[in-house]
């Protein structure tokens, strides 16, 4: 095997210490102790060990366990379930049908059942479940329900989906709850449309000196979080009901349960430990109400739902595939005058969450760029198969999948280069509007430095090194990204922080922990502001919406940047409350208090204080008259003006911050095999301060594999009847470690926004994005191969190598040929 | 039928009732309370329930119980001493090796077998790379998991 010394480059900025904050509207200098440094994430003990409990290893006593029927047709009435059978297997409590629960759930487009009502959408739709007091027995009384279908036509394509005379999949959809910014068309298979209009998109294209467009696609692929659903629940006969459950967004659920059971939402109790991953697929509601009607069903006792992979694969949601379509036009000098793109969501059975995955790709469809002229369109439309949901990144890797890649295309034709056009038409701060209308703010980051660090980084313009062998290319891409939370314009978040007897704190969040390393970072937030050591601020593990601070979910990469903003104010909070005891206890004004190291200090005079252990639970004068008492801060944090998207243009304001960045790759194709290999990776993102370099890094580096993982290998597969036809991790293939580059360039560039913590935006899921549009620009522009339809696996590359650069393909045919007739010749000459 | 094995795990001897069918990961997680053991996949594909039986790293979620009989058992949960890391454990730690953390017992497990079979040579990146390849992580991208690895050998070869 070849071996290629690994050269890894860090280079982040600034990497210790020292950083620049706004505060205010001034930039002040500012000495840190524990922010921006290289700090192992918190909760490694607990997980290095395998001590930390997720809810798939948890047991509660007398607890019972549900398996899911699954349906074998894609779209059939259930004309009856016979379940006596089954309900014969000694240890079988009970089943449970859709009858037994006859309402819809969902978080934006209410158009989930709990199990099949009356008829069933895709081959694997929960149809019955079985409690038992084993795994093992209910799973052997699932073969012993029989179900009676009555077969309906079924429609697996978005676009037949789309037509009049499709088989309608949820005739009721115009009686669904459905959230303000979502327009499904009733009587259709439309869950929902989006349209973008700004400009004048024919006076755009008639500017234009060439005009590209083309079709894209990306296919239906599955998260493999490694911790596969699962759902403990306790319906309690007090009415209380608790759920222990393996979901990024403890309140979301809490109050999406509130509304689809009728329930009062302090008496649901979300608890959710450590999450196996997440990625946006825990994002939202998932089975909670399910097994919590099954709870209470089995006479009040705790159940547990947890998917095996291939029912994983099968019944819970993944990600949706996409039709795009994409039409850009450059006048000569390069500008961008129009762009006008396309995309169909096939959302599978249901929309619930794809809806708003669509949506964003439509209102974010212009990406880095200022584009006067622009119309997009984005549909999710139902087919009879599984369901699909929200993916890290939604809407952006769809949208810049077909941007990034006309760009490149839009720029040979014109014969310019690429960067180039990129660098042109960036976004620029504080004078550009987006797609969406909306002014891009002045401190929004510096989209030219990352194009210009991602090229500097990649090397562009320098020649590609040569190969191992003549029948292998090497060849570079780029592609640059730009990401906001997607989320509603009032999206809120809080924090509380509570001192102990030994001036340790504990921090109350909302934001699950995982593994995106959000905790760490607000811990050292906590450490940074009272000077006390990391090891003295604890945040537990364990997010309960009875006592975790409220945050609204933890998606978009908002966690950091909301969270931490709410927990900033509840440090100030804190503080303000200490310095008024202080201020007593030391008989001076409180603007005179400083607290620094653990102490509250006599500005000027450091050896005046108090030592924060004397004061956090009151403070005790000499002759033991007491003040204060202890100390709590409280937090909170909205989005501020944010507004809804005009229904018919787009326009508005959608999000909080804009983070941008860019992604380069130099690959190494095989021109015999397609077979792509990635041998170098660049990221650089304008995160704005980097709290903790090295799980930044984690970040950059996780995202790129996901996004090289998605780019290259991942693709569901589905049969003629629309089931999932690779329901495992051998036939899905996911990176592996010998897949990942051996040469990394990670750059952090941080250009503050005013009202982030300590000038911070999002990053966890920017770093997926360009990934797929780099490597495919790498082929194209390296290669003068298009391939616009992921995955790039190799025997798509190889066709398209095959059609489009015969030529390459017989040299390197003779290339091979020769070597082995030389190795032939010289072993027979031995 | 019943049938009673013995295992010798992280150190201790446990007798235990197990059923023919019955999967050595389950036992050691449901039976023996050694939920470090994880499985992702439930088929032998992603490595998440390895484990170091007799010596040899192993996913014990093709093996079953029975086959396990009188074997000496490894999981992540003896590795750490008195509440100290195994060099291993530490060099994740330090490296930011691990994100939810829910691969993380397997591979840990994996890489005590290729640190401990390789102590006394020099590994290569490489090597590394294509002996952790049984092993499935979705959030590192596996970079820091290799330099991990890399330095826990690193420092197993100069304490020896
Ligand atoms: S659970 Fe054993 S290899 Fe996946
Ligand atoms: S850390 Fe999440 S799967 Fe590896």
């Amino acid at each position: 095997m070849p071996l290629t010394a690994i050269h890894y480059l860090h280079v982040s900025q600034p990497r210790h210490g020292r950083g620049v904050t706004l505060l205010g509207s001034q930039f002040t200098v500012r000495e840190f102790k524990i922010i921006g440094k290289r700090i192992p994430p918190k909760d490694a003990f607990d997980k290095v060990t395998g001590t930390g409990t997720y809810v798939y290893d948890m047991e509660l006593p007398g607890m019972l366990y549900a398996k899911l029927v699954q349906s074998t047709k894609p779209h059939a009435k259930i004309k009856g379930i016979d379940y006596s059978k089954a309900l014969q297997v000694p240890g079988v409590v009970s089943v449970a049908t859709g009858r037994d629960f006859p309402f819809r759930i969902g978080i934006y487009v209410g158009d989930r059942d709990l199990l099949a009502i009356d008829k069933v959408l895709w081959v694997g739709h929960p149809v019955a479940a079985v409690i038992a007091d084993s795994v093992r027995a209910a799973e052997k009384a699932l073969d012993l329900i029989y179900i009676d279908y009555d077969p309906l036509p079924a429609v697996f394509d978005p676009i037949e989906s789309m037509k009049p005379d499709a088989p309608l999949l949820h005739p009721d959809l115009g009686r669904y709850r459905v959230s303000p910014a979502f327009k499904p068309r009733p009587g259709t298979n439309i869950a929902n449309e989006f349209h973008l209009k700004r400009g004048d998109i024919e006076k755009g294209f008639s500017k234009a000196e060439v005009v590209v467009e083309g079709d894209f696609s990306l296919p239906f692929m599955s998260h493999v979080y490694m911790e596969t659903q699962a759902v403990i629940a306790h319906y309690r006969q007090n009415g209380y009901i608790d759920l222990w459950t393996s979901a990024q967004s403890p309140f979301a659920v809490r109050y999406l349960m509130g509304m689809s059971l009728g329930m009062p939402m302090g008496r649901i109790r979300v608890h959710v430990p450590y999450i196996g991953g997440g990625f946006g697929g825990k994002a939202g509601l998932g089975w909670e109400p399910l097994v919590a009607m099954l709870s209470r069903k089995v006479g009040y006792k705790p159940v547990k739902l947890l998917l095996t992979r291939s029912e994983q694969f099968r019944l819970a949601p993944v990600v949706a595939g996409v039709r795009g379509w994409g039409k850009i036009g450059l006048d000569r000098n390069g500008r961008i005058v129009a762009y006008q793109a396309r995309f169909i969501f096939d959302s599978g059975a249901f929309g619930d969450y794809t809806v708003n995955v669509s949506r964003t790709a439509g209102y974010a469809c212009t990406g880095s760029y200022e584009i006067e002229n622009a119309e997009c369109e984005s549909y999710a439309v139902y087919t009879n198969k599984i369901p699909t949901t929200a993916l890290r990144g939604f809407g952006y890797p769809e949208n810049h999948w077909v941007l990034e890649r006309l760009i490149d295309k839009a720029a040979k034709e014109l014969g310019m280069d690429p960067v180039k056009v990129r660098s042109l038409n960036l976004l620029k701060p504080g004078v550009s509007y987006t797609g969406t209308g909306a002014r891009l703010r002045e401190d929004a980051g510096n989209p030219q430095k990352v194009l210009e660090e991602v090229a500097k980084g990649l090397g562009w313009g320098e020649k590609a090194r040569d190969s191992s062998k003549p029948w292998r290319v090497r060849a570079k891409g780029l592609a640059v990204s730009v990401k906001g939370p997607s989320q509603p314009p009032d999206a809120s978040a809080s924090a509380i922080i509570k001192f102990n007897e030994d001036a340790s704190v504990d921090v109350l969040v909302g934001t699950g922990n995982f593994g995106q390393g959000t905790v760490t970072s607000l811990a050292m937030i906590v450490a940074e502001e009272f000077g006390i050591p990391l090891d003295k601020v604890h945040v537990h593990e364990l997010r309960s919406t009875n006592d975790s601070a409220y945050t609204w979910q933890t998606v978009g990469s908002r966690g950091l940047f909301t969270d931490g903003s709410a927990l900033l104010e509840a440090i100030r909070d804190a503080k303000s409350k200490i310095k008024r005891v202080a201020s007593a206890a030391l008989r001076v004004s409180e603007d005179h208090l400083e607290i620094a190291d653990g102490k509250v200090y006599v500005k000027g005079k450091p050896w005046h204080y108090i030592p924060l252990e004397r004061i956090v639970m009151g403070y005790t004068f000499e002759n033991g008259n007491a003040i204060g008492g202890p100390i709590i801060g409280s937090g909170r944090h909205i989005a501020e003006l944010n507004t809804y998207l005009d229904p018919d243009t787009g326009q508005g304001t959608p999000t909080i911050f804009y983070t941008f960045g860019g992604t380069g790759v130099e690959v190494e194709v095989d021109l015999l095999t397609g077979e792509v290999k990635v041998v170098k990776a660049v990221q650089a993102f304008d995160i704005g301060k980097a709290i903790n370099p090295l799980l930044v890094e984690g970040q950059m580096i996780g995202g790129f594999v996901m996004g090289q993982s998605r780019a290259l290998y991942e693709e569901i597969i589905f049969d003629e009847m629309g089931a999932v036809a690779n329901p495992n991790l051998s036939f899905y293939y996911v990176a592996r470690a010998p897949d990942i580059p051996e040469e990394w360039v990670l750059r952090i560039i941080e250009t503050p926004q005013t009202d982030g913590p300590y000038g911070a935006r999002g990053i966890g899921e920017n770093v997926m994005i360009a990934v797929a549009p780099a490597i495919g620009n790498a082929l194209f522009h390296g290669l003068g191969v298009d391939v616009r339809h992921l995955p790039m696996k190799a025997e798509r590359v190889w066709r398209a190598i095959r059609e489009q650069r015969p030529e390459l393909y017989q040299k390197a045919l003779s290339a091979l040929k020769e070597e082995i007739r030389r190795e032939y010749e010289s072993l027979t000459r031995r | 039928m019943g049938q009673v094995i013995t295992l010798k795990v992280n150190g201790v001897l446990r007798e235990v009732e197990v059923e023919p069918y019955e999967l050595l990961a389950d036992v050691l997680r449901d039976k023996l309370g050694y939920k470090g053991v994880k499985k992702g996949c439930w088929r032998g594909e992603c490595g998440l329930c390895t484990i170091i039986m007799n010596g040899e790293a192993v996913k014990s979620c093709i093996i079953l119980a029975v086959e396990a009989d009188g074997a000496e058992i490894e999981t992540v949960e003896g590795l750490a001493r008195n509440g100290r890391l195994s060099p291993v454990q530490d060099a994740y730690v330090k490296n930011a090796g691990l994100q939810c953390g829910f691969c993380t017992p397997g591979f840990i497990m994996a890489s005590e077998y290729i640190v401990r079979r390789n102590a006394n040579r020099e590994i290569t990146p490489g090597e590394v790379r294509s002996a952790l390849s049984g092993t499935i992580c979705r959030c590192t991208g596996y970079k820091q998991i290799i330099d991990s690895v890399l330095e826990a050998h690193r420092r197993i070869k100069i304490v020896r």
